[in-house]
């Protein structure tokens, strides 16, 4: 497939191999000024090397061929010096992860300013003064001095913000983000979106946005380019894709992102509910800044109460720092609230101690974020899918745990042969699956799923979800769904929980609440969701 | 790639030099050329030949007999004092990132008060309070090695200790004490192995510079500290005397500090 030559950009049969490995194979893009070229796949499908490979900046042993030509000049004619002079002034880089990409040590506006003297010859007042200007375009005004606060104080989408203010000062002609906004929370991403597509519809900057959410660029792209394995398996304009991709994979990324609302309730059950929590305060000791008097305690839960029953799933939904992860922790009885209790099978989980508490946690297992830390990479998956048998007071031995084993990796979708494996074999999904199983083997009564999907890719996430719903109705489980990302809680969640700073702010049924939100927090966090939703631009 | 494999040979280099004064120190407790203390007043200060290949020295004693005996000392006083600073530094290590609080800062204070005190010194006093010999000697390097292996563990165990399957095993009702030896020691093996090598290295200089003062190992075990002391009076008339036990030291440290440095790029590379 080969694009019509562009004015911008035109990268012709660019190819990328590492060591025998080819990572990126024959891609063919353009790119106008203004234009927005969106490129979505899977981790692993080549999208962020062939980023690199535009600004010519892949890792030491990478093999290139193929021709990329920016303003008609190739740039793999040219030398290091010369690239490094087009890079920052020419081409602008967004990467993901905006707290590696500052200096620490220096105030933002000089970080900014220093980028602009780089580039060009301008005095030290002038470049300051652009570097003011172009902070406040990027948001960061308000307060005064705003350009002499340094990385630290400044949350995740605030450094993404210095980080894209850093790259656009000079108004480069092409702009690249590589998956900008993957570690914000939804109404950080939804701004720093708007703010990309902003710029460079107001400057001519032609921009490029990598992201493995096709939902959201089929609500920013002007054109879009799917890639599978290395090759662009899908490419045109966004509008016309959106209606009819032709390509299986680009149809099946598509689906797995336009989560669908759950329909129905489960049948209310009238025995008491399986997970209780009443009441709850979790306060943290901040550091002293006075010698004299204690600093008063942070309250990052601060009096919340909810209740999961058997055979549903319950979202829990909130921004990064509303306290979720504090309950959680509160829930699973790994940390001890100040006041307010849980009460786990009607018995009073949050102060229990020694024998009663093991029996108890029987009956709560957890799911975390990271597929990657969630394992201990010395032991093979029977051990740490058998770990949970501690709680139990004779343990199944040898065959008859081996057996076990086996049934529970059998039921997320594993191979028993998988038990002798170690985590670090799996890919994400599946070991995804092996933190369910582990979950799963006590046989509980309530999972706790923290971001559980978050860290996973579209098709994914949607097998994940799948993968829960079903479970929770055959084994009759509770979960509690904890999660930012709105649109994934309403795929699942038959209830939902909205906090905000410690509070619960607003819950109901998901249907009525999604459709008819009440509280403003919870109107501002559908709006940002609205944008990865996978409906199409209006 | 290439850069790393030039970095690999430092690693190989070391553990072959490594080897090299491990087997020196095992074959020299069964069989040396002659008796490392065997007077022979007739042969003494006789240069390199095919009977002696290091010479004698001012009593007639075999040189490279005493290198080789010199070197199981040299091992033995190290090691022991490295098993010493293990044994008692990763356990407090352990307690304090597991307990944090009271008990951590207990800990790491009291190691601070052995960290304040200059190493040799101390040593020099205990053994001079308790006797020389090659006991005091492990004793008195191996309480300086507790606070080091106490130290590493701690900060290696903390960062360990916000990690998920961490957060999973107290999930699944393991205590402090449990998920300290079943997850948090075993993923800090490399760490220490690289600590180890480095510390061992440590206690050879330590063994000597005792021995040299003659607070290590006595007569008529054979020790390198002890050697070059011996060959200083005769550094006019019999410069290599000096060179011998010299070079040793040196090639051992700088072979365990070679095997060090591979064992933590080895560890720090990406699996």
């Amino acid at each position: 497939m080969t694009a019509p030559g562009r004015s911008l950009l035109d990268i012709d049969g660019l190819c990328v191999s590492i060591g025998p490995r080819q990572i990126v194979k024959n891609v063919s893009l353009g790119l106008e000024p203004g234009e927005i070229l969106g490129l979505a796949g899977a981790s692993g499908s080549g999208k962020t090397m062939t980023s690199l490979a535009i600004a010519r900046l892949l890792p030491a042993g990478a093999h290139t061929s193929g021709a990329v030509r920016f303003r008609g000049e190739n740039l793999g004619e040219k030398t290091e010096p010369a690239l490094c002079a087009m890079r920052g002034r020419d081409i602008g880089m967004v990467f993901q992860e905006p707290k590696s990409a500052l200096n620490p040590l220096m105030s933002i506006g000089d970080q900014v300013a220093e980028t602009v003297r780089l580039h060009v010859a301008v005095s030290a007042a002038e470049a300051r003064r652009i570097a003011r200007e172009t902070l406040d375009r990027v948001g960061l005004r308000g307060e005064q001095g705003a350009s002499g606060r340094l990385p630290y104080e400044l949350s995740g989408g605030q450094r993404q913000r210095v980080a894209i203010a850093v790259t656009v000062a000079l108004t480069p002609a092409l702009l690249i983000a590589d998956e900008p906004t993957a570690s914000l929370d939804v109404r950080a991403q939804a701004e720093i979106l708007q703010l990309l597509a902003g710029l460079a519809r107001e400057r001519g900057m032609g921009l490029i946005l990598v992201t493995h959410d096709i939902a959201v660029l089929a609500r920013m792209t002007d054109r879009l380019a799917v890639m599978h394995e290395g090759e662009i398996v899908e490419q045109g304009a966004t509008e016309q894709l959106m209606r009819d991709m032709s390509h299986p994979y680009g149809r099946a990324l598509l689906a797995a992102a336009r989560l669908q609302p759950k329909h129905g309730a489960p049948a209310r059950q009238a025995s008491a509910p399986i997970l209780a929590v009443s009441d709850v305060v979790r306060e943290y000791p901040r550091t002293r800044r006075s010698l004299w008097r204690a600093a008063l305690p942070f309250r990052a839960v601060d009096g919340v109460s909810l209740h999961v029953d058997a055979g549903e799933i319950v979202g829990l939904v909130g921004e990064s720092g509303s306290g979720k992860s504090s309950l959680v922790r509160v829930v699973l009885a790994l940390d001890r609230p100040q006041s307010g209790v849980v009460r786990l099978l009607g018995e009073d989980f949050s102060n229990a101690s020694g024998a009663r508490l093991r029996r108890l946690r029987r009956s709560i297992q957890v799911v975390f974020q990271d597929p990657y830390g969630s394992f201990d990479p010395h032991w093979t998956v029977e051990r740490l899918v058998g770990e949970p048998f501690f709680l139990l007071d004779s343990p199944p031995a040898s065959a008859e745990r081996r057996r076990r084993i086996a049934a529970v990796l059998e039921q997320v979708g594993l191979s028993p042969g998988d038990a002798r494996r170690y985590p670090q074999e799996f890919s994400g999904g599946q070991r995804q699956r092996i933190a369910i199983a582990r979950a799963l083997i006590t046989e509980p009564a309530v999972i706790a799923f923290d971001e559980a999907v978050s860290a996973l890719d579209v098709i994914v996430r949607s097998q994940i979800l799948g993968l829960l719903s079903e479970l929770t109705v055959r084994l009759r489980l509770g979960c509690l769904f904890v999660s930012h990302d709105l649109n994934v809680v309403r795929s699942v969640a038959d209830r939902v929980y909205v906090m905000q700073q410690g509070r619960m702010v607003e819950h109901g049924p998901a249907a009525s609440v999604f459709a008819s939100p009440r509280h403003a927090h919870t109107q501002a966090l559908m709006a940002a969701a609205a944008l990865s939703d996978g409906s199409p631009r209006v | 790639m290439r850069v790393s494999g030039s970095r690999e040979i430092g690693f190989y280099i070391g553990a072959a030099v490594t080897a090299g004064f491990a087997v020196m120190a095992a074959v020299s407790a069964f069989w040396t050329p002659y008796d490392p203390a065997l007077l022979s007043i007739a042969d003494k200060l006789q240069p390199p030949s095919l009977h002696h290949w290091c010479g004698t020295d001012q009593l007639g004693r075999d040189v490279l007999s005493m290198i080789m005996a010199g070197a199981r000392n040299s091992v033995g006083v190290a090691l022991l004092s490295v098993v010493i600073g293990v044994f008692i530094g990763v356990p407090l290590g352990l307690l304090a990132a597991a307990r944090r609080g009271a008990v951590d800062e207990l800990v790491m204070r009291g190691n601070d008060l052995i960290f304040a005190f200059p190493s040799l010194l101390l040593a020099i006093l205990i053994t001079a309070v308790f006797g020389p010999g090659a006991v005091n000697a492990i004793i008195a390097i191996g309480i300086f090695n507790i606070p080091v292996f106490a130290r590493v563990t701690r900060g290696g165990a903390l960062q360990l200790w916000t990690r998920d399957y961490i957060l999973a095993a107290r999930v699944a009702g393991k205590g402090a004490a449990r998920i300290s030896f079943e997850h948090v020691l075993p993923n800090l093996i490399g760490l220490l192995a690289v600590q180890g090598a480095i510390q061992f290295s440590l206690g050879i200089i330590a063994e000597a510079g005792l021995s040299y003062v003659g607070l290590g190992a006595q007569p008529p075990v054979p020790s390198w500290g002890r050697m070059l002391n011996d060959a200083q009076t005769l550094t006019v008339l019999a410069p290599s005397l000096a060179l011998y036990p010299g070079i040793a030291i040196l090639l051992f440290v700088l072979g365990l500090n070679l095997l060090g440095d591979g064992l933590r790029r080895r560890r720090e590379r990406p699996q």
